[in-house]
C-alpha cells in the first residue's frame, strides 16, 4: 500500500497535532511541581468510580499515577512529533485516552464537578482522539516523516513507501 | 549481483531523508517555548504572590498529655451526647453493628467505621451517665461500657453508675469531669453545680440561656478554677488558623463587611427531629426537663423538639448564629458588638414553635469600622457561605478557604494590571491536610479550589473536630496550672453576649447596645 502525498500529509498532520497535544499536556505536569491527579480521579463516574477514587486515597498509587501521566504523556508527545516508536507510543496513547475515558465516560445521567466543555453522549473528543490514534497505530507515517526514515533505512525500507 | 545496487542505494541516507527525519525537530522547540512561557507565568505568581505572605499552619496535633484516667461524667446521652461519647471513643454496640453492615456495601461507611476505630484513645473513663429519658440513659450506660469499640455480642467494660439526677451525678466522688449536653435552659444550671462542685466542665453552645446567668456562670468558673471549653469545636478547624494568619497579614486589606449565613432546608435542620416509640409520661423525667423554664403541661414535641420553642432554646440566634460567631471571634477577634439589630419571623414552619425560622441580624463593630451579617433560614439550602470582605481581596471560607482579589484593590492593582491576578478569581486555597496554602496557577486549579467540598467530604479522612475539641479541653485538666482551651469561659461569655443581643433586638424590635464600661445589654 503506498499513501498519496495528500494522504501522508494528513496523516502526518494528525500525527503532529496529537503529538503537539500530549507533549503540552505532559510537559505542564512535570513542571508545575504541584500537580496532582488526585482531584480529577476523585471526580470519576461511572462503573469504574470507585477503582479511580481508590487509587486517588491511596499514596503509592496516586504518586504512581501523577509520575506516569506527566512524564508518560511527555514521552508519547515527543515520539509522536519526533516520529520515533510511534506505533509503540499509539498505543501507549490509547491506553491511557482509555484510562481517562473510563474515569470520566460521557455516559447520560453522569455528572462531573469538573465541567465539560461541550455536550456529549457516549462519544466525548478522549475517545475521538483515542480512535485518531488508532488510525495512527493502523498507518504508520514516521518513515517517511521522522526519526525512523533515519534510522530505519539501514535496517530494511518498508516496501509500503516507495520513493 | 544485480540486486546489490538498489540495496546498496536503500542504505544510503539521502539529504531528503535526513530533512524529512528531523523536520518535525523545530516543533519540540516550539512546544519548548510554550512551556517555558508557562513556567515563568506559574513562577511569576507563585513568587510574587507567597513571597508577601506567610501562612502559619500549625504543624501537627499536640500530643496528648499523660497522666491518670479521667473519670466522665455525662448529663444528657441523646442525640448531641451520644455524638460527643463518640468522640471521646464509646459507640453504642449496635451503632458498630449498623457500621459494620453499612460497610459491606459502601466503602464510605468502611472508612468511617476504621476511621472512629483508629481515633486516639483519650484515656478516660465513663464513670457516670444521667439523662431524663430511660432509652437515652439506657443506651448512654451501654455505649459508656463499650471500651473495646465493637458490635453486640461482643465483651464489654463495666458500665457506668446511672443518676436519677444532675445533681447526684455532680455530687459524686467518682467524677472528675463533666460533659453537658442537655437542652439550652439547663447548660448554666448544670455547669455552675459542677463548677461549685469542682467538677471540669465541657458545655455545648451555646453558653446561656438568659442574659443574668451569663455573669453568673463566668463569675463561678473563674473562682472555681476548673477547667472550662464550650463545645464550638470549630475552634479546631485548620482552615480559620489559615485565615487568621492570612488576615493578620492584611492579605485582604481593610475589612468592612463579613456575611455568615445558615441555610437548612429539610426537618431535622429545622429541629423537627423525630418522637421516640419509648418516650411517655412513664419514661420522661417531665419536671426535671422543665426546670427553670415556665410550667407546661407533658408534651412529646416540646421534648424532643425543644428547640423550637424559647421556653428551653436560644433560637437561631443562640443554636446556629453562635458557630458562624464563634469562628469569626476566632479569626478576628471580634470579642461583643457595639449594637445588633435583627429580624425575621415563622415563614415556613407553622407548626406551633414561637422561635424564627427566618432570622437577619446586623451586629456593628464601630470601633473596628465593620458590620457582621448574619442570615438564616430554614426552608432553603442554598449556600451563601461564610464570606470576609476586604477592599483588595474577599476570604470565603469553609473547611477549606479560598482568597480571590477584588477588580479594584489598591494593593493587587499592579499585579491586576500586568495579569499575574484575576480579578474574581482565586489566588489562594488551602485545603485541610495539605499542610501548605498554594498559590493558584492552573485553570484546574482555580476551578477545584471554588468546590473544595470535593475534598472533605469525598476524601473521607477529615478529622473529627469535636474528638480534637473534647482532646484539647482533657489535655488542659490534665496539665494544670491554669491551662486554657481556646473556647474559655471568657469567649463563651462573648459568644453568648452577642447572640443574646441579637435575640433581645429581635424580641423587643429595636436596636440592642452593648455597654463595654458595665458589660450590659442595653
Amino acid at each position: 500500500m503506498r499513501y498519496t502525498t495528500t494522504q501522508s500529509f494528513a496523516l502526518i498532520i494528525l500525527r503532529l497535532t496529537i503529538g503537539w497535544h500530549f507533549l503540552y499536556e505532559g510537559g505542564v505536569k512535570i513542571l508545575n511541581s504541584g500537580w496532582s491527579s488526585k482531584a480529577y480521579l476523585m471526580d470519576s463516574g461511572g462503573l469504574m468510580k470507585g477503582f479511580f477514587e481508590w487509587i486517588s486515597g491511596n499514596e503509592a498509587l496516586l504518586s504512581f499515577s501523577d509520575l506516569s501521566n506527566a512524564w508518560g504523556l511527555t514521552l508519547i508527545g515527543l515520539s509522536l512529533i519526533l516520529g520515533l516508536f510511534t506505533r509503540v507510543s499509539s498505543i501507549a496513547g490509547m491506553a491511557i485516552l482509555l484510562l481517562y475515558y473510563l474515569s470520566h465516560p460521557a455516559f447520560p445521567g453522569i455528572e462531573y464537578l469538573f465541567p465539560s466543555d461541550g455536550s456529549y453522549f457516549i462519544i466525548n473528543k478522549t475517545l475521538v482522539e483515542f480512535f485518531a490514534l488508532l488510525v495512527l497505530c493502523v498507518f504508520p507515517t514516521s518513515q517517511i516523516f521522522g526519526l525512523e526514515r533515519i534510522f530505519c533505512k539501514n535496517k530494511q525500507r518498508n516496501p509500503s513507501y516507495g520513493k | 549481483m544485480e540486486n546489490s545496487k538498489p540495496e546498496k542505494e536503500a542504505r544510503k541516507i539521502s539529504r531528503r531523508d535526513i530533512l524529512a527525519g528531523l523536520a518535525a525537530l523545530p516543533i519540540v522547540g516550539v512546544i519548548g517555548y510554550g512551556l517555558y512561557k508557562n513556567k515563568e507565568h506559574a513562577n511569576k505568581i507563585n513568587s510574587s504572590l507567597l513571597s508577601e505572605i506567610k501562612p502559619e499552619i500549625t504543624p501537627g496535633l499536640p500530643p496528648l498529655i499523660e497522666g491518670k484516667t479521667l473519670r466522665l461524667g455525662i448529663i444528657g446521652s441523646g442525640g448531641r451526647g451520644g455524638y460527643l461519647m463518640k468522640a471521646l471513643g464509646f459507640l453504642h454496640p449496635d451503632r458498630i453493628d449498623e457500621y459494620e453492615k453499612n460497610s459491606k456495601t459502601d466503602k464510605y461507611w468502611k472508612q468511617y467505621l476504621k476511621d472512629f476505630r483508629a481515633q486516639e484513645n483519650l484515656n478516660v473513663q465513663i464513670t457516670a451517665v444521667c439523662d431524663i429519658f430511660e432509652r437515652n440513659a439506657r443506651r448512654g450506660l451501654e455505649a459508656a461500657a463499650n471500651i473495646h469499640r465493637n458490635g453486640t455480642g461482643s465483651s464489654m467494660g463495666t458500665p457506668p453508675k446511672r443518676f436519677s439526677t444532675y445533681k447526684e451525678l455532680l455530687a459524686s466522688p467518682d467524677v472528675d469531669a463533666v460533659v453537658i449536653a442537655t437542652p439550652d435552659h439547663w447548660h448554666v444550671p448544670m455547669a455552675l453545680e459542677a463548677a461549685r462542685n469542682g467538677k471540669h466542665v465541657y458545655c455545648e453552645k451555646p453558653l446561656s440561656w438568659t442574659i443574668p446567668e451569663t455573669y453568673e456562670i463566668r463569675k463561678t468558673v473563674n473562682e472555681s478554677g476548673v477547667v472550662f471549653q464550650l463545645g464550638h469545636q470549630g475552634r479546631q478547624t485548620e482552615s480559620y488558623n489559615v485565615a487568621r494568619s492570612l488576615i493578620k497579614q492584611n492579605v485582604l486589606g481593610k475589612i468592612s463587611l463579613i456575611e455568615v449565613c445558615t441555610n437548612r432546608n429539610d426537618p431535622n435542620g429545622a429541629w423537627v427531629y423525630e418522637i421516640s416509640p419509648e418516650a411517655n409520661e412513664q419514661t420522661i423525667d417531665w419536671k426535671q426537663f422543665i426546670g427553670q423554664a415556665p410550667w407546661h403541661d407533658f408534651s412529646l414535641e416540646r421534648f424532643f423538639r425543644w428547640r423550637c420553642w424559647w421556653d428551653y432554646s436560644t433560637g437561631l440566634s443562640g443554636d446556629l448564629f453562635t458557630h458562624e460567631y464563634d469562628a469569626l471571634n476566632q479569626i478576628l477577634d471580634l470579642g461583643i458588638p457595639n449594637s445588633a439589630m435583627a429580624s425575621g419571623g415563622i415563614y415556613f414552619f407553622k407548626d406551633g414553635r414561637t422561635v424564627p425560622d427566618v432570622l437577619n441580624m446586623a451586629f456593628e463593630y464601630p470601633d473596628r469600622d465593620l458590620t457582621l451579617l448574619y442570615s438564616a433560614t430554614l426552608a432553603s439550602e442554598k449556600n451563601r457561605g461564610k464570606v470576609i470582605m476586604g477592599h483588595d481581596a474577599y476570604l470565603e471560607l469553609s473547611d477549606t478557604l479560598i482568597v480571590n482579589v477584588d477588580p479594584q484593590s489598591s494593593r493587587y492593582k499592579e499585579k491586576l494590571e500586568q495579569g499575574i491576578v484575576e480579578p474574581f478569581k482565586p489566588i489562594f486555597s488551602y485545603v485541610p491536610g495539605q499542610g501548605k496554602v498554594d498559590a493558584i496557577t492552573s485553570p484546574t486549579e482555580k476551578y477545584f479550589a471554588g468546590r473544595g467540598l470535593l475534598y472533605t467530604y469525598r476524601d473521607g479522612k477529615a478529622i473529627d473536630t469535636t474528638h480534637l475539641h473534647l482532646r484539647e479541653w482533657l489535655n488542659c485538666i490534665r496539665a494544670g496550672k491554669g491551662a486554657q482551651p481556646s473556647c474559655n469561659i471568657d469567649r463563651a461569655f462573648e459568644e453568648a453576649m452577642s447572640a443574646h443581643m441579637g435575640t433581645v433586638s429581635f424580641k423587643e424590635g429595636r436596636r440592642a447596645y452593648w455597654d463595654a464600661e458595665k458589660e450590659k445589654i442595653v
